[in-house]
């Protein structure tokens, strides 16, 4: 099947086996790798995008239900080489280790943020609460967002 | 809580220092390269088909309908496996290094979830679909699930060649135990402690894109392994192939902790297919698969513990039998037959110990390195014991603790089994973390928890991190065995335009090897971080590795950094060298390195930029003297000061290394359903000298969290007939952001002796925080906790006891 989307700003159209997951389309089909896969049940967030202006699990989407919509990615949050308040946050907080669930935690906290500049720290607990971190704990993680919160 | 890393001035000593992290860049702008990141024209998808039975004797495979499918780009069976490769080399002596250990099922299937045919495919979906195709015919057995029924007459067994289900067994004894018996007050029975099956599921799940060159029969194996070194010398043999044809590549790893160690039987199916379909061959493993058959951490029983201790709380010796499920291949056992011997007294002064170790066989997915590899199993139990005696007692778990650590003035401190703890003060960092939970108001809290109706716990933790393996140990479980002490390798050169590229041997899974690589080079150097370039990843075509080359087993700041510490050394000298001759015979000791280059000290205008350097010797380098002797590139090979341990006595020094970690956890039980809180957790690190704290922290605030789940949640269990219950994260719960207490970290720095920089190897002393909680619930309950997993059913259990 065809699909349209436009991701970063860059459009794109291509032919899809209709099973295929979104979070597959992305990776296998637009080399965009940014985005990770974690788990087979919807539960990890590796794969978190934002899609028409809303978060999601683009494991728990099918690459055909995103036709004609525009989507966000850790590839597309960066300015050039200018890294996001959040990303230079992530940085100087340690808030990584192996990089792994990082894309999907700075989407996850993107979307918070966007909502709500000033999230309470209950807020940014559950924000993230759909995201799994097996490097660091999410202390670091919490501190970080709580860093770029007005 | 946190530290900020802070700016970093140029030309200034970073040791010790929060450098910013070089990966960060990459990473959190999703430019890292992780091995499902890798794609190759042509490529084929690998699935696996996996048993549905804990055992079953396969009566028969057909793939011809898989095969027919289009796109379907052909399929192995374990029959062929068997054609073409040895089994695994076995590091068991008999009866466990009989078995037959293939990377694919060979007649019989002995576990839930274990790869019997691989399919190859255009598209993931495609492989997965065809996959179901496959006919393979199966005669169910019945399974063995429950370790202690192992070596029962009636059990079933999975091994035939093995004859029954005993993998290896060892008695370790050391000092007196009828004196310390006779000599005790009292003797404290301790019928049977479990320690529980988990892993630390990395986000990332196992994977490889395997080419095969024709021409040179040589195989690219990009992959997350994370011992690069140990699965060539599994899968050369097995493949009858030389390590030169066996080529790793690691970029980015998206965790590890040892659970990436034994992917090598699926890397082998990876092989065979790229070279029999000519295509590259990519396999991602999908977390199902992973919870099913990848690393679960080793299951243990402590079985007939005695303790003998004076009545004022002085241990004088225990004994115990100690009983591990390997599960149903030795893919890295027997070793934590051993491996727990590095910390035989846990932080206790015990002399007399007596542990007779059985490992067995069931029908459960194999067991390999987890984070605490082994000695997290039993400094649970030496935790256990202190508190049980403490109970038994009526003494003060803190007092009993002080009484009994290794104090400060042993160190160094040569354990009953020759095992050398190189520094620390035990005592004072439980005050540390006392203090910083709060000790001094503990009763008023208690108090205050009892008025709402909760019942508050403390429990301490005490563990040890030994890094830095002494190989030679494998051999007090099989003294047939070659190997001993171990190795790390790096190479820094100064290139054509001056810049300065380091390579390691290492592959790095979070651990800011790049970072803290580039603070060691910087500071010899005496130039800034950003100008060193340390390559990402691993790749055995950069000649930096050697057999033991890898990141595991908390020795990164050992052997790794004093690889880069001793090859930059190399260089500096060379730069000198150079120097001096172009300077018209300059002595070395007249000049330094400053600035991005080497000046005359007396005459700093005399000054020659590392561009000048490397451009001289790589490229203008005529008229130098002949034997100058400096080639600007220089390999370093680290090699710790080990002996082979006498494998008689079972005694020698088996780890360089003994960071410690002191943790103390707070929990609130609600008395009527056993749902309890962490309400406060401290954690108190000393790993020797920091070269990065932020990193360090990190490194243990990620193991704490990673034991909190474990104490509380995690857990592979299996029903009776070998069914895996938690096969993915919706069933195994790990920990989100939710689930954290409120942590507090503090440190002390004792710098070992005996590694150049004054580091310890950590990143492992995680597993205090399950001793910790324990405690806290035995506290908290007034029950004896006898295993390692309290998810709140188990609590409100142990509060029915004690009701
Ligand atoms: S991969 Fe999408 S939630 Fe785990
Ligand atoms: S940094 Fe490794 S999973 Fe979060």
């Amino acid at each position: 099947m065809e699909v349209t989307v436009t991701v970063n700003g860059t459009a794109y159209e291509r032919d899809v086996e209709p099973r295929k997951l979104l979070i597959h389309f992305l990776r296998d089909d637009l080399d965009l790798t940014g985005s990770h896969i974690g788990c087979d049940t919807g539960n990890c967030g590796a794969c978190s995008i934002i899609v028409d202006g809303v978060l999601v699990k683009s494991c728990m989407l099918l690459a055909v239900q995103a036709d004609g919509s525009e989507i966000e990615t850790v590839e597309g949050l960066a300015d050039g080489d200018r890294l996001t308040e959040l990303q230079q946050a992530f940085s100087d907080h340690h808030a990584l280790q192996c990089g792994y669930c990082t894309p999907g935690m700075l989407m996850s906290a993107t979307a918070l943020l966007r909502a709500n500049a000033s999230p309470s720290d209950e807020e940014i607990k559950k924000a993230l609460q759909g995201n799994i971190c097996r490097c660091t704990g999410y202390w670091n993680i919490f501190e970080a967002v709580k860093s770029v919160a007005r | 809580m946190t530290t900020v890393a802070p700016q970093v001035e140029i030309g200034r000593s970073t040791l010790g220092e929060s450098v910013p992290r070089k990966e960060d860049r990459r990473l959190t702008q999703g430019q890292g390269v992780f091995v499902d990141d890798v794609k190759r024209h042509g490529m084929g998808y690998l699935h696996f088909v996996r048993s549905p039975y804990a055992h079953a004797h396969i009566a028969s495979i057909d793939v011809s309908r898989a095969e027919e499918i289009k796109g379907v780009y052909g399929t192995l069976t374990g029959e062929e496996v068997a054609a073409l490769t040895d089994p695994f080399f076995q590091i068991a002596g008999a009866p466990g290094g009989q078995i037959k250990d293939f990377s694919l099922a060979v007649g019989k299937v002995r576990y839930v979830g274990e790869p019997v045919v691989a399919v190859v495919a255009e598209t993931r979906e495609l492989a997965r679909d065809a996959s179901e195709l496959v006919e393979v015919e199966y005669e169910p057995l019945p399974a063995l699930v429950d370790a202690r029924k192992a070596l029962d007459p009636e059990a079933p067994v999975l091994h035939d060649d093995a004859g029954a289900n005993l993998m290896w067994e060892g008695v370790y004894e050391w000092g007196d135990l009828d004196a310390a018996f006779a000599e005790a007050d009292r003797v404290v029975r301790i019928p049977e402690l479990h320690f529980h099956r988990f892993n630390s599921t990395p986000l990332e799940c196992d994977g490889a894109l395997v080419e095969y060159n024709r021409g040179t029969g040589q195989w690219t194996i990009h992959t997350n392994n994370q011992f690069p070194g140990f699965a060539a010398i599994m899968m050369g043999p097995a493949m009858r192939t030389g390590l030169d044809k066996l080529r790793f590549v690691t970029q980015d790893i998206g965790g590890g902790f040892g659970n990436k160690i034994t992917s090598h039987p699926q890397l082998v199916v990876c092989c065979l297919l790229a070279r029999k379909l000519n295509r590259p061959v990519q396999w991602t493993e999908w977390r199902t698969d992973f919870h099913l058959s990848m690393s679960h951490g080793n299951e243990r029983w402590f079985r007939e513990t005695e303790v003998a201790v004076k009545d004022d709380g002085t241990l004088l010796g225990f004994r115990t039998k100690a009983l591990d499920d390997a599960g149903a291949w030795l893919r890295y056992e027997p070793l934590g037959g051993v491996i727990w011997a590095q910390v035989t007294p846990g932080m206790y002064r015990w002399r007399n110990i007596r542990v007779d170790f059985t490992q067995v066989a069931t029908n459960k997915a194999p067991v390999s390195p987890n984070r605490g590899y082994s000695r997290m199993q039993h400094l649970w139990f030496t935790e256990r014991v202190i508190d049980i005696v403490a109970r038994e007692l009526q003494l003060d778990p803190v007092e009993v603790r002080k009484r009994n650590y290794v104090r400060v003035e042993d160190m160094p401190y040569e354990t009953p089994n020759g095992c050398v703890y190189d520094s620390g003060d035990y005592a004072q960092m439980l005050d540390i973390a006392l203090d910083l939970i709060g000790w001094d108001s503990m009763n008023d809290r208690r108090a205050d928890a009892a008025a709402r109706g909760k019942r508050l716990g403390v429990g301490i933790g005490s563990t040890l991190d030994s890094g830095t393996n002494n190989f030679g140990q494998s051999r007090l479980i099989n003294p047939e065995l070659q190997f001993s002490g171990n190795n790390e390798v790096a190479t820094v050169k100064l290139d054509i335009f001056g810049e300065i590229v380091v390579t390691l041997g290492t592959t790095p899974q979070g651990q800011g090897h790049e970072t803290t690589a580039a603070q060691v080079v910087a500071e010899i150097l005496n130039c800034s971080v950003d100008d060193v370039h340390v390559r990402a990843g691993h790749d055995s075509y950069w000649n930096s590795h050697a057999g033991f080359s890898g990141t595991y087993a908390s020795q990164f700041a050992v052997t790794g950094l004093s690889a880069v510490k001793g090859a930059t050394e190399m260089l500096a000298a060379e730069i000198k060298k150079l120097a001096g001759a172009v300077f018209g015979g300059v002595p070395a000791d007249a000049l330094e390195l400053a600035d991005g280059g080497v000046r005359i000290k007396e005459s700093p205008d005399a000054f020659l930029p590392f561009m000048a350097c490397g451009a001289i010797i790589n490229a203008n380098n005529a008229g130098l003297p002949d034997d100058l002797g400096v080639t600007l590139n220089c390999r370093y090979v680290y090699r710790p000061p080990f002996q082979v341990p006498d494998v008689e006595r079972k005694f020698g020094n088996l780890t360089l290394t003994y960071a410690a970690q002191i943790h103390v956890a707070v929990v609130e039980v609600d008395p009527e359903t056993g749902y309890y809180d962490i309400v406060d957790y401290a954690a108190v690190d000393d790993c020797g000298k920091r070269i990065n704290p932020q990193i360090v922290e990190g490194q243990v605030m990620g193991a704490t969290a990673q034991a909190l789940g474990a104490a509380v949640h995690e857990v592979f269990s299996y029903d009776e007939d070998g069914n895996l219950l938690t096969p993915n994260f919706y069933d195994y719960h790990v920990p989100h952001a939710l689930d954290m207490p409120r942590l507090q970290t503090g440190y002390v720095e004792s710098p070992s002796p005996f590694t150049p920089l004054g580091t310890k190897g950590m990143g492992e002393g995680g597993g205090a925080g399950i001793h910790a909680v324990c405690a806290a619930i035995q506290d908290a309950t007034g029950a004896v906790v006898t295993t390692s997993h309290n998810p709140y059913h188990r609590v409100w259990e142990l509060l029915e006891e004690t009701a």
